[in-house]
């Protein structure tokens, strides 16, 4: 849920990274926040068990710059992604703009991208949301990785929505800004085709 | 469904001013009012030493967790949240059911007058709220004027510099 302040002139969209436990979820954010100028960056929070998995979320405000005399700032959350984690992972679906599912390449870890797709649906449509109304984009992750399913195989499993995909190595940062690239502008575009005519 | 949440001029300073009144009643340190989904919407009193984003996002995250327990013992909602430190506390309630009101005080004040001043601001911003969703539901020529070719041009272009 967007909220534009025509007074302060600010608008703030909200970014959800979500996927399967260890997908690289919090690598994309983390490497975000390395590579970002710290004069456009916030303080990243990581809400993390001892054995540094995620919790609650990770969260990391950039700001994008002025659009039309507009403050523009993206809040980025990765959502816990052990499948016990689940009521946490829909309080952070709250308000959610736009939506970046990180897939784990490996043929093996297949299941738990199915199933982690099938239960952001899930926590959607609590909401009263569906991923075809909202901007979504997929990342199949660790691609330098022994033993990964293909491109072919991923996209026949994973995106029968036909959205962009990108393949990445977010532990070395492949993939992760074109990823932030494609979902941010997909979220402002989206914020402008809906607003009236 | 029309998903954003628009403050205009006139509602948006309303609401600094039922901010300010209630840190000067209430002889708190800081007060904000935060979306559900923890983005600041407005804010009053000493911020400066105050990480806005992160405050937000977290106050927001702290109450969800804390409806959802709510929840779990068969309780419709936890209405409030105090949490007690040794120089400064913290007090959160939710307002009109879509906002969150978040107030910072130390010893100056106690919690049973932020609790009294809260309940009142929260009533008169309730009343705002009410107003701003009503408004939202039309189309507004704010929006029309601020979502144009222009915008999604400008956004282009920020972001490929950002991004590159």
């Amino acid at each position: 849920m967007a909220l534009i302040n025509y007074a302060a002139r600010e608008i703030n969209c909200k970014i959800v990274y979500y996927g399967p436990g260890l997908s690289g979820k919090t690598t994309n954010i983390k490497y975000i926040y390395e590579r970002l100028s710290p004069t456009i960056k916030g303080k990243l929070v990581s809400l993390a068990t001892e054995q540094e998995r995620t919790l609650f979320f990770d969260f990391l405000p950039v700001d994008l710059g002025t659009i039309k005399g507009f403050r523009t700032r993206f809040h980025l959350y990765t959502t816990p992604g052990q499948v016990f984690y689940n009521a946490s992972r829909r309080l952070i679906l709250k308000g959610v703009d736009g939506i970046v599912f990180v897939a784990d390449s490996q043929r093996d870890r297949m299941d738990e991208n199915i199933e982690s797709l099938e239960n952001l649906q899930e926590n959607l449509s609590f909401y009263n949301m569906k991923l075809e109304e909202i901007p979504f984009i997929m990342q199949y992750n660790k691609r330098d990785l022994p033993n990964i399913a293909t491109i072919e195989e991923l996209e026949k499993a994973l995106n029968p929505w036909k959205v962009p995909y990108f393949e990445a190595i977010a532990t070395q940062g492949k993939g992760v800004f074109e990823t932030l690239k494609e979902i941010s502008l997909r979220v402002l575009k989206h914020l402008s085709q809906r607003a009236p005519t | 469904m029309k998903n954003e949440t628009s403050l205009f001029e006139e509602e948006f300073y309303e609401i600094i001013n039922i901010l300010k009144k209630l840190l000067e009643t209430s002889n708190s340190k800081t007060v904000l009012l935060i979306d559900k989904a923890g983005q600041l919407i407005a804010s009053a009193g000493d911020t400066r030493d105050l990480d806005l984003l992160s405050f937000s996002t977290l106050s927001a995250a702290d109450f969800a967790a804390t409806s959802q327990l709510a929840e779990l013992i068969g309780e419709k909602e936890f209405s409030s949240l105090f949490h007690q430190g040794e120089k400064e506390s913290l007090y959160i309630s939710m307002v009109a059911e879509r906002v969150i009101l978040a107030v910072l005080f130390d010893k100056r004040t106690t919690l049973g007058l932020v609790r009294v001043r809260v309940k009142h601001a929260a009533s008169e911003l309730e009343r705002v709220f009410n107003r701003i969703f009503e408004k939202i539901k039309k189309p507004v020529k704010e929006e029309k004027r601020l979502f144009d070719e222009e915008f999604t041009k400008e956004a282009e272009e920020e972001i490929d510099k950002l991004f590159g």
